[in-house]
This record gives C-alpha cells, sequence and structure tokens, in this order.
C-alpha cells in the first residue's frame, strides 16, 4: 500500500502542472466541481498523469467509476508503485 | 500508463522549466517573448507539460499576425471522426518548435464531412491554409467484416478510398489548403493470425491493404501523409493506443502519445514551408570514430567492421553518406588541427564518408559557434538551415545558447544511438524528392563517380560480376596487427581450426620467415566490407617443401561469393613463392564451425586422415588448378 500522503503529494503535482496554479487544496473529496476548468480533458489528463507517476492501469469500470480524487487515490494505494 | 513516445533528440525539462513557463504568461508578445517560447518548447515534453505550453502561447500570443515572427501562420483544421482536442496542444507546441504560430480547431464530434460540405459554418470562420483527416482506423474500416470475398473488401476500399479523395478535393478546392492524411493505425484484433490478409472479412487486414492503397492515391492527389502507422512501429502500439480511453473518451490516439503526434504533423508543415534543415554538421572524435584521433592516429581510432563499436560509428558514416545522397549538405566541425582531422579521411581504410563528401571541412581549436557561422557563410546556407552533430555535451550546450535556431539532437551515451536521434528527430522532413534536392548534391559534389549501376543480374555467377568484388591483401604487419589480432580471436563460424593468437604471436609470426600472415579485405559496388579473411600458413618443420595450414578464418558477411577460391588461390601463390609444394589443412571441430567441415574437400585438398575432432587434408600445388572466380586480386605492399 502507498501512504495516501504519498499520493496527495503526487496529486499536488500533477494538479500544478496541468491547471498551472499550486493552490488547489487536494484532498480525496476533491471533485470537477471544485476546480475551475477541471473538464473532461483535464480529467484525462489528470488521471494519465497519474497512472504514469505510479505505473498502475485503471480499468474500464474504474474510470466509469471515479466520482472524486478518493476513488482515484484508493486505485493507486492498492496497485500502484513507486 | 504507457512507455510514451518520447522526443528523445530533445534534451529533458530543465527544472526552471515551469518557473520561466510561468514569467512567459505575464508577458506581453514581443520577439524576445516569442523567442522564449520556443526555447520552452525545445525539450522533451510530455502532455501535461505540452497542454500547459501551448495553453500560455494561445493567451500570449493572440494576434493574427505577428510581426516578429518571419514565417506563414498557419490555421490548421483537424477534421475527425472521433475525439481529438487533446491533440490539439501538441500540434501547437510542434509548430512552435519549428517557429511557426500554429492555431488549430476540429470539427464538433463525428461531424468532419458536415463541416466541409455546409455553407458557411465554422471552417468557412476559420479560413484554414492546412486540412487534416485524422480519421480513427475503426472509422475507415467500417463494414469490412462484411465482405465476403476479397473481390468485395477491395471493392470497399475503392469506395472508401473514392470517398476520401472527393473530401480532400473539397477541402483544397474551397480554401486552398494543403492537405494531409493521417494513415491508419492497426489497432484492430486479427481474426487468424500472421495469414490475417486471407480472410476477406478482416478489417485488420482491410486495414493493412488500405495503408498500402492510400500511399498511391496520396502520390497521385499531392496529399502528404502522417504515417502513424510507421510511427506505431516503430513505438509500438501500445504507445500510441490505449483502450480503456477509447472506449471511456473516444481517444483513439492516447494522450501521451500527443506530443510525438504533433511534431510529426507539425515538422510536415515546416518542410511545406522549406523550414526543415538542409546541411548536417558533424564533429568527428567520437561522432564519427571513437576516441581522439590526435591521441590514436588515423588507424588507431575505433571504426570499421570487427567490433560492434566501430560498426556503430560505420552506421553514422553511412547513414550521413544516405542523407548526402538525398539532398542534404555535410561538413565537418572539429576541434582539431585539420592535418590531422583529415588524416582519418585519407589513411583510414574503413572510412565510408570520404573528404570528396564533405561540402565544408573546419577542423581548428576556435568555438564551434564561431565556426558554425563560418561554415552557414561559405556555405551560403542560412544559420538556422544547420544541424549540428556533437558527442560533447558541452559543446552542444554552447551551441544550443549561441545559436539557439541551429538544431543540436541530444544524444544518447553510446555511439549505436546517434542515428536514431537523427532520424527520428525529422529535422530533415521531407515531403517530395525535388530537383533541387538532387541539385544540391551536384552543386556540392566534389569529382565523385556515381556508383548507382542498376542491378540486372538474374544468375548468381553474373550477379557475383555485376558485383565488381576486389579482394586486397597484403601481409600482416604493424599497421595491420591489431585489427587481425582482433578478427582471428572473434571469428567462431569460419573458422577451420579456431586457434587464438594473442597479439604477440601473430607479430612474431608475422617476422618469422618460415611463416605467411595475409590479411585481406574485400569491397564491391555497394562498399567495402573491410577487413573479411586472416590466413596463417607455416613451414612444416619435419617435412620438406610443406606448409600446414595453421589459422585460416573468414567473416560470415562474404560467405557464398567464392572469396574462399580467390583467398586459396592467393595462399597456393605466397606459399610457392617460399618454396612450398604441398599444403596441409586441418579442421578442427568446435560447436560453432560446421559449416566449413568439408571446405578442403570442396576446394580439391585430398582427405588424408578423419578423426571424430579432425579432418586432415592435403593438396600437392603441382595439381592446383586455378578456380578463377571473379574478383579481382590486388596486392598491397607495406
Amino acid at each position: 500500500m502507498i501512504p495516501e500522503e504519498t499520493i496527495h503529494d503526487a496529486l499536488a503535482e500533477i494538479f500544478a502542472d496541468v491547471f498551472l496554479r499550486d493552490d488547489i487544496p487536494i484532498s480525496n473529496e476533491l471533485s470537477a466541481r471544485d476546480v475551475k476548468g477541471w473538464d473532461s480533458f483535464k480529467q484525462i489528463e489528470i488521471i494519465m498523469a497519474t497512472e504514469e507517476r505510479f505505473a498502475v492501469k485503471l480499468t474500464s469500470a474504474e474510470l466509469d467509476g471515479l466520482r472524486n480524487l478518493g476513488d482515484l487515490v484508493r486505485i493507486v494505494a492498492e496497485r500502484g508503485r513507486i | 500508463m504507457s512507455d510514451r513516445p518520447c522526443l528523445h533528440w530533445l534534451p529533458p525539462r530543465p527544472d526552471d522549466w515551469r518557473t520561466r513557463l510561468k514569467a512567459l504568461s505575464e508577458r506581453g508578445a514581443s520577439a524576445e517573448s516569442w523567442t522564449e517560447a520556443i526555447g520552452l518548447a525545445n525539450h522533451d515534453l510530455d502532455f501535461t507539460a505540452t497542454n500547459a505550453l501551448a495553453g500560455v502561447v494561445g493567451r500570449v500570443f493572440t494576434a493574427e499576425a505577428l510581426p516578429f515572427v518571419e514565417s506563414r501562420p498557419e490555421r490548421l483544421a483537424v477534421l475527425s471522426s472521433s475525439t481529438t482536442s487533446h491533440l490539439l496542444p501538441g500540434l501547437v507546441v510542434g509548430a512552435l518548435r519549428r517557429g511557426i504560430r500554429l492555431t488549430a480547431q476540429e470539427n464538433d464530434y463525428g461531424l468532419y464531412r458536415e463541416s466541409l460540405t455546409e455553407d458557411g459554418g465554422w471552417l468557412a470562420d476559420f479560413r484554414p491554409t492546412s486540412v487534416l483527416f485524422a480519421l480513427d482506423t475503426r472509422h475507415l474500416a467500417r463494414g469490412a467484416t462484411d465482405c465476403r470475398t476479397r473481390a468485395d473488401a477491395e471493392a470497399l476500399i475503392d469506395r472508401t478510398l473514392v470517398g476520401l479523395r472527393a473530401l480532400w478535393a473539397r477541402a483544397r478546392d474551397r480554401f486552398a489548403a494543403k492537405v494531409l492524411q493521417q494513415t491508419p493505425i492497426p489497432c484492430l484484433p486479427r481474426l487468424m493470425g500472421s495469414n490475417e490478409h486471407r480472410n476477406p472479412a478482416s478489417a485488420a487486414a482491410l486495414v493493412a491493404r488500405m495503408n498500402v492503397r492510400i500511399r498511391e492515391i496520396a502520390d497521385e492527389d499531392g496529399v502528404d501523409l502522417v504515417a502513424l502507422d510507421d510511427r506505431v512501429a516503430r513505438d509500438g502500439l501500445s504507445a500510441w493506443y490505449d483502450v480503456a480511453f477509447w472506449l471511456k473518451a473516444k481517444q483513439e490516439i492516447a494522450l501521451p502519445a500527443a506530443p510525438m503526434f504533433g511534431d510529426l504533423v507539425a515538422r510536415i508543415l515546416a518542410a511545406r514551408q522549406g523550414r526543415s534543415a538542409k546541411c548536417l554538421v558533424l564533429d568527428l572524435d567520437n561522432t564519427l570514430w571513437g576516441g581522439v584521433v590526435g591521441d590514436e592516429g588515423p588507424l588507431g581510432v575505433a571504426l570499421g567492421e570487427g567490433s560492434a563499436l566501430g560498426e556503430a560509428f560505420l552506421s553514422v558514416q553511412a547513414y550521413a553518406r544516405d542523407l548526402r545522397r538525398r539532398g542534404v549538405v555535410l561538413a565537418v566541425c572539429s576541434k582539431n588541427d585539420e592535418e590531422i582531422a583529415r588524416s582519418v579521411f585519407r589513411e583510414n581504410p574503413d572510412m565510408v564518408l570520404k573528404e570528396s563528401d564533405i561540402s565544408c571541412f573546419v577542423a581548428n581549436w576556435t568555438d564551434k559557434a564561431t565556426n558554425l557561422r563560418e561554415i552557414a557563410r561559405r556555405l551560403n546556407l542560412g544559420i538556422d538551415s544547420l544541424v549540428f552533430l556533437d558527442d560533447n555535451p558541452f559543446e552542444r550546450g554552447l551551441v544550443r545558447r549561441e545559436l539557439p535556431m541551429v538544431f543540436v539532437p541530444e544524444l544518447p551515451a553510446a555511439p549505436e544511438g546517434y542515428v536514431a536521434a537523427l532520424a527520428d528527430s525529422g529535422c530533415f522532413e521531407a515531403t517530395t524528392l525535388t530537383e533541387e534536392d538532387l541539385a544540391r548534391v551536384e552543386y556540392y559534389r566534389a569529382d565523385r563517380p556515381s556508383l548507382d549501376i542498376p542491378i540486372e543480374a538474374t544468375d548468381l555467377e553474373g550477379h557475383l560480376a555485376d558485383l565488381q568484388m576486389v579482394l586486397t591483401w597484403g601481409h600482416i604487419d604493424e599497421k595491420t596487427l591489431a585489427r587481425t589480432t582482433q578478427l582471428i580471436n572473434k571469428t567462431n563460424q569460419f573458422n577451420l581450426t579456431t586457434r587464438r593468437h594473442g597479439e604477440e604471436e601473430v607479430r612474431a609470426l608475422a617476422v618469422d620467415p618460415h611463416s605467411l600472415c595475409l590479411w585481406f579485405r574485400l569491397a564491391d559496388r555497394y562498399g567495402d566490407h573491410g577487413l573479411i579473411a586472416v590466413v596463417i600458413a607455416r613451414k612444416s618443420p619435419s617435412e620438406a617443401e610443406v606448409f600446414e595450414v595453421d589459422t585460416w578464418l573468414m567473416s560470415c558477411r562474404v560467405l557464398g561469393r567464392r572469396v574462399e577460391q580467390a583467398v586459396l588461390e592467393v595462399l597456393v601463390a605466397a606459399v610457392r613463392a617460399k618454396g612450398g609444394r604441398v599444403l596441409h589443412g586441418i579442421y578442427r571441430r568446435t560447436a560453432k564451425n560446421d559449416m566449413v567441415h568439408d571446405l578442403y574437400g570442396r576446394l580439391g585438398f585430398e582427405t588424408v586422415a578423419e578423426e571424430p575432432g579432425e579432418i586432415r587434408s592435403r593438396l600437392g600445388l603441382s595439381e592446383f588448378d586455378t578456380f578463377s572466380p571473379p574478383i579481382v586480386v590486388r596486392e598491397v605492399v607495406g
């Protein structure tokens, strides 16, 4: 299991790259509603950057089931590699 | 997760990249900020960095006409049957790398045909200068699985291509736009396997066939292809295609491949604007050969057949030579004394590149940026048409800083990667081979006879005769000692005795009047094969007028060309000259040399003793009849 904190730190960097902002508060509850410009394309960018960072691949069912950042964090914690 | 197709010829993103991007986002449009944007683009950017840079460029450089940009702006319409929004930033950044301001727009999902045919509409407002047809593979192969016969499948391809040509014509006629067509990627599953093409209802086979046909009609219609099928073959399908994101978002080209996709398209647009490079400037030491000629001497540098390292440098030279034949001017820029630098070209027989291939030869101790300016001036070429190939990170960094308009490919530490860095970078991208390209070669050529003789041989003998083989040979001496010893110790297959001799032993044999130590090189119309054979024969200590073949080995590259017959003729003459009348040959079996177990028999020796691990043979030289193979033999006297 990768510690949640490690994943949050990595997501903070990914969000800073994707949105060119470093003031987005990363939490498991964060979702597209909370961040201006978080559309379906940014969504895929975030997922793929996370996949690369933690060498993990989301299944089609997991892609369908993502509701917030926590869903992504849990998958990475279970199957990701540092 | 994927192995993204890296832009490995560009340096990695530096630590301050994001800070610089933020600084750029706060500046206005100016010549300086444009140069800075190009500088930021010229790194191996992943999709996140690419998207961020494209976003900033879009906000900073809003005006259509930018007075400080000398290239023509490109308005690229991407017409597609699936999702392409994620590809647009890569296109912007790819063009930026080449100094072109590109804006891109795409059709509403799936409505590419309607976009072209509707009155007015977004395309009319956009006034594209280029139109890219990015139709996905499934769309192009629709209906394939209903085909019952091969004729059905061909007819389906015909109909699809007729439709495609109508769209191309429409784009060109309506907007006077350049037309680009992406080739479909092989992402469909096979139903049979390797012989898929025998199944008329296979979509995978239909796509493969379409990729052949599309090239033919694109040539006829003057349409430029974006050869994704070729790139996928190099990077692997998984680098380009991610089935989960196809299902989720109908992105046929996966986001990690978007930067490469954009670069592939942008280099074609740049080539069409005449912005591809025209001249390859080569460093020498550790770029064209291994080692430093000033230290190792012209014959001591690593180059040529016989070692993997030497062959790696050969391949760099061969690629440069082939580029030259295609119209790329070659120049040399080296920190060396000129005479020493030129000595390798003049004295090392393994050099593929000749002095006459080099249109401008600069070797001195001045800094390379100054020398590159001088090369551009002497050749009367724009400095931005130079590409500078140098193994030394210091020199690369200097030139990138001093002359940002010169393309300097990032090179891996090992020379076997140099060719891929040049080839993958697309710096010499060309969409056609023009008269002008070929004239450029003529213009810069020295006095080199053409080697392009068409092959007309059909039978083996005729083929061998047409090869125009030249076998040169000599007695091993100090100059040839190192290379021959190397071959003696690495040849396993065509090796009669597999006796490994060290350099000292070979040196002793070479000066022994009772021994013959011979080396052989072979060249033919296709080039020089380098050192290909070594033969050592020694006078028998017990029997008068008898010589024993101690060592005979040959490179497998030259098998099946009757070279062994020519070698034997040379050996027989040399033995005769030393008063010998009989030759003894021994075959000593190893795990790898079965291919020559009957060599002596084939050459007319008679077997005198046969044991499991050894065959002894004998040849009376008075009965020896020449074979007269179609090979010119020349002796080189020390």
